[in-house]
């Protein structure tokens, strides 16, 4: 055993279980010598703020389990008695609310930085595959458990969501009666949710154990996106690290206190504190804050996809296979891939305007009598009307939102490109931010209604357009960019980047 | 050998997966589909009222003339889910459906006189923006299909049986 090779530790006590079980002789290992790169900066803090969140809600979800009755006649009445009666329940559900979005935060920040700097290529991948994992599990929890107060929201929420699953051809409407236990969102389905909300948390916590195990055998990423190269480009975790992250840590919390304190209903729903009403659905349906950008991507897709228009989009897509993402097309010639090209695009234009024919209001149609011939022959061709479309609106819906979270579990094998962060990267750091804005942007199209319109425009183009780029930065851009991006010089090591930067600084000095 | 041995250990443990999956259908009494009579005197035209079956809302609407009218007057052609206004109804001046959203299972809006009734007057869904016209067919938004009619009778001409 691994014992052989252990210390001895001063403290009798401690050296008593060391000997026994080495876990300190572990720790030591993981977390006090550790090698780290030196260079790190504080976007490497947020790994170590999320486990922290994760075990503040682990920690007041418990509590709050003591007090909470999972029963749609009780549910909502035992969270108004958390928040009146018990001793300093307000306290702990508004740690545990906001605590969801301040995890959120915490992992989305996460998640940008592994893609700004790289942090998913090799030797990474499955390290970031366990963590897009999480991220997956993370939000089937917050659903969950936002469902539990059995507010309006909670309700209509679990509603729309398991709505999703009708969307399979067939089966749908099974999968969905089972996921509910009934026909609509009633008493099985607040219990099951219940004890789902209390299990996956632990399920997290085990992946966040594998996340951690790999990240200790792969070792950090760093700002600079090159690898370590001796004891001259690390630090020891302790206390280097230990300090710095327990500062961020602070910081953070600190934000987060101002949040709990002073405006912890600001990431909510008025609505939520309406009691759950099958009778009525709330006006204004929107998730919570973290997903936003997917409910947008959900809401983009309005049209169907008739045959013409899925076979224009297999074309495309053998395309950018043939000629994106290989280095040299091994089926096609260009003469043939322009064919393709030509013929696909007219196909998707052809199947998408005869769709959108059946929507147009009629009375346009009249008055525009060149658009009325048009439509009228496009929709005498075979296979055009919405009832023959393979892909209902509906179920593109769910594609595209389902597909936008697999791409960060394939993201590893789509950016191939040799050198990790955007620092060296000019194109991708350019691509990449513009990605960060379209995010943003489906998150603003998200929160609005579904007819909205900003500044004459109705938002579904936005949505339809942030949903374009999202998927076209990553099937698309990445896969030219590793093939044809032009980096800036990389430094020789971590050691002497950071030693340069510091001439500099003292040069000024 | 080896590869047989597994094969009965994985179907062994689907067999005893299914009694724990299937316990979370729906239970018997769940199952149990009551029906629901209704007394539609008290509806006046252009009028309409929500009732529960089976967890859900359902739709009863007393038409006007010119809703049947409008109802009635629509090219095939231009329907996403197409359904004539007379296979939808049994007396046209009442339209009972379910009122739960094609979509994604919403309560689409348009119950009350003060809602808003979409761009075809019948119903709009709000979660989504799914647009109904007064004989509950689905005209614009992502929803699929027409709110569903559910099995009724006329009991007499004032009361109605939903199931």
């Amino acid at each position: 055993m691994a014992s052989g090779e252990r210390e001895p530790f001063q403290n009798t006590v401690v050296e008593w279980i060391d000997s026994r079980m080495p876990i300190f002789t572990m720790l030591q290992k993981e977390y006090g010598v550790f090698p780290a790169p030196k260079n790190f900066n504080y976007f490497w803090n947020f790994g170590a703020i999320a486990m922290f969140m994760l075990a503040t809600m682990i920690a007041t979800g418990i509590v709050l389990a003591m007090h909470y009755t999972a029963n749609t006649h009780m549910a909502f009445d035992s969270v108004e008695r958390i928040m009146r009666d018990v001793n300093g329940g307000w306290l702990i559900r508004y740690i545990h609310m906001n605590g969801a979005s301040f995890f959120f935060i915490a992992v989305y920040i996460h998640i940008f930085r592994g893609m700004y700097y790289g942090s998913y290529k090799k030797p990474r991948e499955l390290l970031w595959i366990l963590g897009a994992l999480i991220f997956l599990l993370m939000m089937a929890t917050a659903f969950m458990g936002y469902v539990l107060p059995w507010g309006q929201m909670s309700l209509w929420g679990a509603t729309v969501i398991t709505g999703f699953f009708t969307a399979i051809p067939y089966v749908g409407e099974s999968i969905q009666t089972l996921l509910l236990g009934g026909f609509s969102v009633e008493n099985p389905t607040l219990t099951r949710f219940f004890a789902l909300h209390y299990l996956l948390p632990f399920v997290i916590f085990a992946v966040v154990f594998l996340h951690i195990w790999a990240l200790h055998v792969t070792g950090s990423n760093n700002p600079l996106g090159i690898d370590t190269k001796g004891p001259q480009d690390t630090l020891p975790f302790h206390p280097y690290y230990t300090v710095k992250d327990t500062f961020g840590l602070l910081v953070f919390l600190m934000i987060y206190c101002v949040f709990i304190f002073f405006m912890p209903d600001i990431l909510g729903h008025p609505d939520n504190y309406t009691k759950a009403n099958p009778l009525v659905t709330p006006a204004h349906i929107v998730p919570e804050w973290y997903f936003l950008p997917f409910y947008a991507i959900l809401r983009a897709i309005t049209f169907n996809m008739n045959l013409y228009f899925i076979v224009g989009l297999v074309f495309l897509f053998v395309l950018i296979v043939e000629f994106i993402w290989r280095k040299k097309p091994v089926y096609l010639s260009a003469s043939a891939g322009w064919a393709m090209l030509v013929i696909g695009g007219f196909l998707i234009l052809t199947g998408f305007t005869g769709d959108s024919c059946q929507r147009i209001d009629p009375k346009w149609l009249d008055e525009n009598g060149g658009f009325k011939g048009l439509c009228g022959a496009l929709q005498s061709l075979p296979g055009m009307s919405a009832a023959a479309a393979p892909i209902s609106a509906k179920l593109g819906g769910v594609l595209a939102m389902f597909g936008s979270v697999a791409m960060l579990f394939v993201l590893p094998w789509l950016d191939t490109h040799p050198v990790r962060s955007a620092r060296y990267r000019p194109l991708y750091k350019l691509f990449f931010l513009l990605l960060v804005v379209m995010f943003l942007v489906l998150g603003y199209v998200g929160s609005q209604p579904a007819d909205a319109s900003l500044l004459g425009i109705p938002l579904i183009y936005l949505g339809l357009a942030g949903t374009g780029y999202y998927f076209g930065y990553f099937l698309v851009l990445l896969p030219l960019l590793s093939r044809f991006e032009k980096t800036k010089p990389l430094p020789e090591s971590i050691h002497q980047a950071v030693l340069s930067k510091q001439i500099k600084v003292e040069a000024k000095i | 050998m080896a590869l047989l041995a597994g094969a009965f250990g994985a179907v062994g443990a689907a067999i005893a997966a299914f009694p724990l999956i299937n316990s979370l259908n729906p239970a018997k009494d769940t199952l149990a589909m009551a029906s629901v009579e209704v007394d539609i005197s008290d509806i006046p035209a252009g009028a309409a009222k929500t009732v529960m079956w089976r967890g859900k809302p359902v739709f009863i609407r007393h038409r006007t003339p010119e809703q049947i009218e409008s109802a009635e007057d629509v090219n095939l052609q231009n329907l996403i889910d197409k359904q004539t206004d007379e296979e939808r109804v049994k007396k046209p001046e009442w339209l009972v459906v379910v009122g739960v959203c094609t979509h994604l299972g919403c309560v689409p809006q348009g119950q009350k006189e003060s809602d808003n009734h979409g761009e075809f007057g019948g119903w709009f869904c709000s979660c989504h923006g799914s647009q109904y016209d007064t004989s509950g067919r689905i005209r614009k938004g992502p929803a699929p299909k027409n709110l569903a009619v559910p099995p009724y009778q006329f009991l007499s001409d004032t009361k109605i049986k939903i199931g």
